[in-house]
């Protein structure tokens, strides 16, 4: 008993340091699978906090070209209006649909909120964009992240007030996707080289695949509503052992200056995952 | 200045600078990451006892992890150069109680060659360990080894115009002061 306290004595400072790295080693591995790492809900809100001070000066720089991406939004719903169509047939008729206007919300399925960007990292192999807007505004996690361009990320933590969305530029990021034109569905990725590249696999080669096509999500994820761009493709590497492509896409969101995003919160995402949840059960 | 003062500054500086605008640069290729923010370690006070300077590399590290959202991923090198820096100093040191003369390591109290050893193993610990921490969880070999190398090689750039643009004032002191 007295030497294991001598020992831990002569050797304290090599015992506390080892203590340390497993403390360091823990949080790194277990948030790397949870995204729940010791204290991250009060260090949100501080570092959330100084991120905010200095995205008012930031913030300043890019927003001329978010004005832009936001014009450039608004012409594209605005062109969708029904007021825009006219037949000279009076016969023909615009009927507008009621059930778009649903205020029970039965049959809403996504809603979308606006919300400003606070934090924004693009050269780190796993990064992560922070938003002002948390759980006391409802955003809560594994909502879909989205720009007035393109997808953006996941939220995976939130605090009062802040939200941690991981970014497309993510090595852990994953999204269900398909071409626009023909509808095969893919997997988006980032392999972490380059920002201005994402890539799209397990298309099937049978595809006829040009350069400019258009991917955008596939309904299948729980996330995002179908049809959200993710990025267009810049190149195909063909690689013959495989029967799948694997392409190059050029995202469509612009991860270098994001100003404004919309988180979407499906509304019937429980309903669904329950039910998938309990017919894997009795399946088993 | 107060020490305790000047240190605290320090801190909060080099993480802002990191977080803020190291990390803010655009890209330039997969291997190369401006890190400087472990420079606060080297620069730290000789006579902080072994134990307190762990501790200081470990909350240091974590605190810039809270704002990249990697918790552990930078604490966990900062640690470990933390404790080996003691190590190295005594090994380096010019001369026998040169550490009670002189505040803290820099070109003045150490040496040039001794100086430059000790940033340069550092830069190598912490560059390698972080580099292997995020190579455990995806990337080649070579991934490993290039990037090893081109972070090393921008940190040291980095140090070099640090220590150029802020020369700290190191004053000899006597036993009897």
């Amino acid at each position: 008993m007295r030497n294991i306290f001598l020992f831990i004595r002569r050797y304290f400072n090599f015992l506390f340091f080892l203590v340390l790295q497993i403390i360091a080693l823990s949080f790194l591995f277990r948030y790397n699978k949870f995204h729940e790492a010791a204290f991250m809900g009060i260090a949100n809100e501080v570092t959330g906090r100084v991120s905010d001070k200095y995205s008012t000066v930031e913030y300043y720089f890019h927003l001329k070209k978010e004005n832009e991406a936001l014009a450039r939004r608004n012409e594209q719903l605005l062109n969708m209006l029904p007021s825009n169509f006219q037949s000279p047939d009076t016969a023909v008729q615009l009927v507008r649909d009621s059930t778009a206007y649903d205020t029970l919300h039965t049959i809403r399925r996504y809603l979308w909120r606006s919300a400003l960007v606070v934090s924004n990292s693009i050269s780190l192999q796993n990064n992560y964009i922070t938003i002002h807007r948390g759980e006391n505004q409802g955003v809560q996690k594994d909502m879909g992240v989205v720009s007035s361009d393109g997808l953006v990320g996941t939220v995976v933590s939130t605090s009062e007030n802040y939200a941690v969305v991981m970014s497309l530029l993510h090595r852990q990021s994953s999204v269900s996707a398909k071409m626009k034109k023909t509808g095969e569905i893919g997997k988006v990725q980032w392999d972490g080289s380059s920002p201005l590249y994402v890539t799209l696999t397990n298309v099937p080669k049978s595809v006829k695949v040009t350069k400019g096509d258009s991917v955008v999500t596939s309904g299948y994820s729980l996330r995002f509503p179908e049809g959200v761009l993710v990025g267009t493709v810049e190149s195909v590497i063909d690689d013959k052992t495989s029967n799948f492509y694997t392409m190059r896409l050029k995202p469509a969101a612009n991860f270098y200056n994001i100003g404004y995003v919309f988180v979407i919160e499906n509304l019937q995402k429980d309903e669904q995952k329950k039910l998938e949840e309990a017919t894997r059960k009795t399946n088993e | 200045m107060n020490k305790i003062v000047k240190n605290i500054i320090r801190f909060c500086l080099f993480i802002l600078v990191q977080e803020f605008v190291l990390f803010q640069v655009k890209p330039l290729h997969q291997f190369i990451v401006p890190y400087l923010y472990f420079l606060y370690i080297i620069w730290l006070p000789f006579n902080i006892p072994r134990l307190g300077l762990t501790a200081i590399g470990f909350f240091f590290g974590l605190t810039l992890d809270y704002f990249t959202k990697t918790p552990g991923l930078h604490a966990a090198p900062c640690t470990l150069i933390a404790y080996v820096r003691p190590f190295l100093v005594n090994i380096l040191i010019r001369q026998e109680g040169s550490e009670l003369n002189y505040r803290s390591p820099s070109i003045t109290s150490m040496g040039l060659a001794p100086y430059a050893t000790l940033v340069l193993i550092l830069t190598l610990i912490h560059n390698g360990y972080l580099v292997f921490l995020e190579w455990m969880q995806f990337g080649s070999f070579l991934y490993f080894v290039g990037k090893v190398l081109g972070t090393t090689g921008i940190s040291l750039a980095l140090i070099l115009v640090t220590e150029l643009l802020f020369y700290r004032k190191e004053k000899f002191r006597t036993n009897t002061a």
